[in-house]
């Protein structure tokens, strides 16, 4: 199964061409600048690099948030639009479970995050299910850094925070979780698109028509609309 | 023989997700357009956010029907053309990013367009344009009066000095409390009263093109205000048609006078307020028998759509206008810069 991977959900960009057992490719940066500019040159550029032509991907798989929203859109629309167009299958996957896999050999929980602003985060929680795969064990949400600790402190087990919108929050944790917390490396915090691609493999595919980025939260417009009709 | 030229067009500058299919410039094969209108009437206006949000909902459906209704596969095209600007960034950004896909996939060129340039080629699909010509664009976001001296160069020689006349529509309706959009009902609303109110005319200096609108939508206002303090009732339809008349007035007189300085042979009106029946009108009269040639493309080519993308594409990819994949959405594009 040949596979092209693509995240642009946050501010790290990454790009992915595999070939079932193998990555025959990967493009990460970890910049500030515009996905809209540089995924689509990245993508020709690595896929002519790995030889692989769009006609022979079985498969794209797409980072679909949560994240920027302008940034979710942007590869969902180039997943959505290459998937469909070349009559290939269409995976999306949490932001959040990509970004996990750095913990997928701790022995323990694994924490990713991104910042949602406001002090709220993007996290979910990560580990060891019964059945041995390391899978979300705590649904994705947007909460509250103060909430989600009080939540985590309930745990039993070190926990492992990734991301690269630690240095923000990572006093605050420190404070609430004491030695329970453990903190990536530098090299952990960056989601990999190759892990994209992996996970992306196992799925079922989605519906690439009605397939729609995962924001977490509805749009400000929508949340005053619906207050001002008392719902 | 020659082959055929056909451009698929993306357009998703605004609240529309549009795309077509148009052959050798001039042949409508496809124009499918999905409108959020109903979805941003709820906020009194277009939410930027919403709509993007939309616009990704849509992109793919949109695209499948084009090619569904033209009875055509993406290995008979020749091109993809799409919307770079100006626009709501957000939303700029999923035409483009599917324009991009779309041509990568298939190993086709990328033709970027200017939704004003579009506008005015909407006219081509109804009747060939005779140089120099001067366009009329009247939409939400534009009010301008742009020559052209041939295909695919554009000057901008009038444009609005504060609001576009559109947006004088919707704020002057939500004034009379109607629902959004507001330039259909004040327009139909118009047609039933009289234009018995004195509202101001922004002429602006002797040898100006350019236009304001901001007075007039506060000179509005104040009218319905001051009425109500007095215990007064002012009827709508006459509010309605002061204001339209106003409005009109001031668009057709300028066209005309520039008409006259720029000895043009053709006229044209485009943008979604072309959709409105008193300007049509008004033009209609103005330009009888003056040896101009008036075009009036009908009303689901004045609105947002990608057909008239996909005519002014065909000009662009003629002309070997290309975009790499690094394009992007430019909100503020130049016109003249094309
Ligand atoms: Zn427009």
């Amino acid at each position: 199964m040949k596979v092209l991977a693509i995240d642009t959900s946050n501010l790290v960009m990454g790009i992915a061409v595999m070939d079932e057992g193998k990555v025959l490719g990967e493009y990460i940066t970890n910049l500030k600048k515009n996905h809209s500019i540089r995924v689509m040159p990245a993508i020709e550029q690595l896929m002519k690099e790995t030889g692989v032509r769009p006609a022979e991907l079985d498969r794209i798989v797409v980072a679909k948030g949560p994240g920027s929203y302008t940034g979710v859109r942007i590869g969902v629309t180039i997943a959505k639009t290459l998937a469909w167009t070349l009559k290939k299958e269409l995976v999306g996957i949490s932001s959040l479970e990509v970004l996990a896999q750095s913990g997928k050999y701790f022995n323990g929980f694994t924490v990713p995050l991104f910042d949602a602003r406001r002090t709220q985060l993007f996290t979910g929680l990560y580990g060891q299910a019964e059945s041995g795969e390391f899978e979300n064990l705590c649904e994705d949400r947007i909460i509250l850094l103060k909430d989600w600790l009080e939540k985590l402190q309930t745990t039993d087990k070190k926990i492992l925070f990734v991301g690269n919108d630690l240095p923000l929050h990572q006093e605050t944790i420190s404070e609430v979780l004491g030695s329970q917390a453990v903190f990536g490396h530098v090299s952990d915090h960056n989601p990999r698109p190759s892990e994209l691609g992996r996970i992306g493999m196992q799925r079922e595919p989605d519906e690439i028509h009605s397939f729609t980025p995962s924001y977490l939260q509805l749009a400000e417009a929508e949340v005053n609309w619906l207050k001002s009709q008392g719902k | 023989m020659k082959k055929d030229e056909i451009i698929l067009a993306i357009e998703t500058s605004c609240d529309e997700t549009a795309v077509a299919i148009v052959k050798n410039g001039t042949e409508l094969l496809a124009n499918i357009v999905a409108s959020q209108i109903e979805s941003h009437k709820r906020f009194g206006g277009v939410v930027p956010e919403v709509a993007s949000r939309h616009h990704v909902e849509q992109i793919t459906i949109v695209i499948d029907e084009a090619l569904i209704k033209a009875e055509l596969e993406p290995v008979d095209l020749t091109a993809v053309a799409v919307t770079e600007g100006p626009g709501l960034v957000g939303a700029l950004l999923i035409g483009v990013n599917a324009a991009k896909a779309f041509a990568f996939a298939h190993g086709l060129p990328l033709v970027p367009v200017h939704h004003i340039a579009g506008h005015i080629y909407a006219n081509r699909l109804v009747k060939e344009m005779t140089f120099p010509l001067l366009s009329l664009i009247v939409s939400g976001g534009h009010t301008e009066l742009v020559l052209m001296e041939e295909h695919g160069t554009f000057k901008v020689i009038g444009e609005t000095r504060d609001d576009a006349a559109g947006e004088a529509y919707d704020k002057v309706a939500r004034t009379l409390n109607m629902p959004y959009p507001g330039g259909p009902h004040i327009d139909k609303l118009a047609q039933e009263g009289e234009p018995n109110i004195d509202l101001p005319r922004a002429w602006l200096e002797p040898e100006s093109l350019d236009f304001s609108f901001s007075g007039l939508k506060s000179a509005v206002i104040n009218t319905v205000h001051n009425a109500t303090q007095r215990g007064e009732v002012i009827k709508p339809e006459d509010l309605a048609a002061s204001f339209q008349a106003s409005v009109v007035d001031v668009l057709v007189e300028k066209t005309f006078r520039a008409a006259e300085q720029n000895g043009v042979k053709q006229v044209l009106l485009a943008g979604g307020v072309a959709a409105n029946k008193g300007l049509r009108k008004a033009l209609e009269e103005r330009f009888n028998n003056t040896g101009y040639d008036l075009v009036i493309p009908p009303l689901h080519l004045c609105t947002d759509n990608a057909a008239m993308i996909a005519a002014a594409g065909s000009v662009a990819y003629q002309k070997g206008t290309r975009a790499d994949m690094a394009l992007n959405g430019v909100p503020g594009l130049d016109l003249e810069a094309q």
